[in-house]
């Protein structure tokens, strides 16, 4: 009698998030899908028309769809293994035990709370070719000759980009990979000390493997969100071909050009493309996971 | 009693130098911002900077709130995250509660679709929620952007709340039902009052990323009636396009960025395991 009960008002329960889910998720979705098949424009001047697959196979076709994707692409690769890396220094120092650690732990939170946009505003005056601080120091201390307009040069400003990415989403990387330290047990080192493991035996043969399933949450939670990079890359430098990535590009085709038919077919590759990635990780994460039980 | 040889010492030093690069990397481009906000446009565009802000002046902070504008760009914020993160939290709790503690047999296949929501890209979803929003007459309404911003913060708030009524006693449950009280009754009397950090940690991490959303912010308003902080900031302009008000932007970031910079140094604790429980459990 009790679980019936129970049942019905777990049903009542859930019903508001259900329908929000619906709402807000569901039914944009299935849009974005219909329009991805016919001709449409944003304001609706025009009829809507039924095309087909015409969208999908101009996307194919599209060399600025393609730009975007390798930019997104590279942006993402670098980012992501450049945060792994520095992520998992600081969560190492973080974990070992000194005096000021709560200090470190405090200081890396600041870059995570900042907003994108600020953190964005911030770096672009740092950054200034002429007035930045960056600029100064490396002329100040002789690293460069002449300042570099960092945000200028189609060669620099996506490494620019990925570089402010990096100081603000490092610490979230840091932190999931500090709890997965965290539930390493201590005294499987030492019994490697025992052994006469040195520290750097250690780190390869205890600490990574047994870190290796918070690394690939954190790999997959970083990747998603570099995937759609937008804030960072739209404030700094707005849209420009040595940068748009495949969220600007979306935005672009829909509000700038209007057009929300093709607009809606490049949202449809942007979520296979980043379900893809999903699958992949998933693969590869069931094997590591399944190694390690 | 061995003695400590040279190559502890070197690597104490080493490392604790790794320390300080760490702490610096992380807060000198805040610090920056902040001492960029109190100096005269004069000693901005200096060729030698100063690392402290001399000659302090507080005309940049007048000028950000001399125009209506931007004060009006922090209420918008405060309405649209406060009440994307109290529909998010009161939602969020109803059917954490069930999904954490009720028999509901559908449970794994909601927690799938939860989590498939926080998978997808703000972005994919946009034309159809221009459409949507159009349709319902909420474009450009606050309403409109709270509404859209339940697709990441509810997700989420759901998510971690299942996790932390899950993690409470089962005896508590029991000793209320044996008492005569009905689930609802638990709920509201026996277990909300638990989850009180959990609903403190979910409600501010909602807060965050709703005060902090840019690309629905950008694209769903016109104007400052309902234009929110991030799109201001970004749009900040000077008299002509080649004068850029570095001073006013800096210090309108850190008027925005104060207040989010010491509710996480508070709640330091309880952030990082919001987090990482977010996380961790997926």
């Amino acid at each position: 009698m009790l679980t019936v009960r129970q049942t019905r008002l777990a049903w009542l329960l859930v019903l508001p998030t259900l329908l929000v889910v619906a709402f807000v998720a569901g039914y944009p979705l299935a849009q974005v899908f219909y329009y991805s098949f016919h001709r449409a424009d944003i304001s609706f001047v025009e009829p809507t028309e039924f095309v087909g697959f015409k969208n999908y196979i101009f996307l194919l076709q599209d060399p600025d769809f393609r730009g975007a994707l390798w930019n997104t692409l590279r942006f993402t690769f670098v980012s992501v293994f450049l945060e792994t890396v520095l992520g998992l220094a600081i969560a190492l120092v973080i974990h070992s035990n000194f005096k000021g650690r709560g200090i470190v732990r405090a200081a890396i939170l600041i870059p995570w709370a900042i907003p994108t946009v600020v953190s964005a505003k911030m770096w672009q005056w740092m950054l200034n070719d002429i007035y930045g601080v960056i600029n100064v120091i490396l002329v100040n201390t002789g690293l460069v000759a002449n300042k570099i307009a960092f945000l200028a040069n189609p060669n620099t400003v996506l490494w620019a980009m990925v570089a402010v990415d990096v100081w603000k989403t490092t610490p979230f990387m840091a932190l999931l990979l500090l709890a997965g330290l965290q539930l390493i047990p201590a005294d499987i080192y030492e019994a490697a000390d025992i052994d006469g493991a040195s520290r750097w035996q250690q780190f390869w043969t205890l600490t990574l493997p047994l870190l290796t399933p918070a690394l690939v949450v954190a790999l997959i939670f970083r990747t998603l969100d570099a995937l759609r990079v937008f804030d960072v890359i739209f404030v700094m430098v707005g849209v420009n071909t040595a940068t748009r990535s495949l969220a600007i590009y979306n935005r672009q085709t829909l509000i700038d050009f209007q057009d929300l038919g093709y607009g809606s077919t490049v949202s449809v590759a942007i979520l296979v493309i980043i379900f893809l990635f999903v699958f992949l990780y998933m693969r590869v994460a069931g094997r590591g996971v399944r190694g390690e039980d | 009693m061995r003695t400590k040889g040279l190559g502890y010492y070197v690597g104490r030093v080493l490392f604790y130098a790794l320390v300080v690069f760490i702490v610096i990397y992380s807060v000198f481009p805040f610090y920056w911002a902040v001492v960029s906000s109190f100096k005269t446009s004069d000693a901005l565009f200096s060729p030698n900077p100063s690392f402290l802000p001399t000659p302090f002046t507080l005309t940049h902070y007048q000028n950000v709130f001399s125009g209506a504008a931007f004060g009006r760009n922090l209420i918008n914020s405060l309405i649209v995250a406060g009440g994307a993160t109290l529909i998010c939290l009161v939602l969020g709790v109803l059917a954490a509660y069930a999904l954490g503690r009720l028999r509901f047999p559908p449970k794994n296949a909601v927690l799938y679709i939860v989590l498939a929501m926080t998978m997808f890209p703000q972005v994919s979803v946009l034309s159809g929620m221009f459409v949507l929003l159009r349709e319902t007459g909420l474009f450009n309404t606050h309403a409109g952007l709270i509404l859209s911003y339940l697709l990441f913060t509810l997700p989420f708030t759901v998510w971690v709340l299942t996790g932390y009524f899950r993690g409470l006693p089962r005896e508590l449950e029991e000793a209320a039902y044996v008492d005569g009280a009905s689930p609802m009754q638990t709920l509201l009397q026996v277990m909300l009052p638990l989850t009180g950090p959990g609903l403190v940690t979910t409600g501010l991490l909602a807060f965050i990323a709703a005060w902090n959303e840019y690309l629905f912010a950008l694209t769903f308003t016109i104007g400052n009636n309902v234009r929110t902080v991030p799109v201001a900031i970004a749009s900040f302009g000077g008299a002509t396009p080649f004068e850029i008000p570095w001073g006013s932007i800096m210090a309108a970031s850190v008027v925005v960025t104060v207040p989010l910079v010491i509710l996480v140094l508070i709640f330091q604790q309880r952030i990082v395991a919001g987090l990482t429980a977010g996380a961790v459990k997926g």
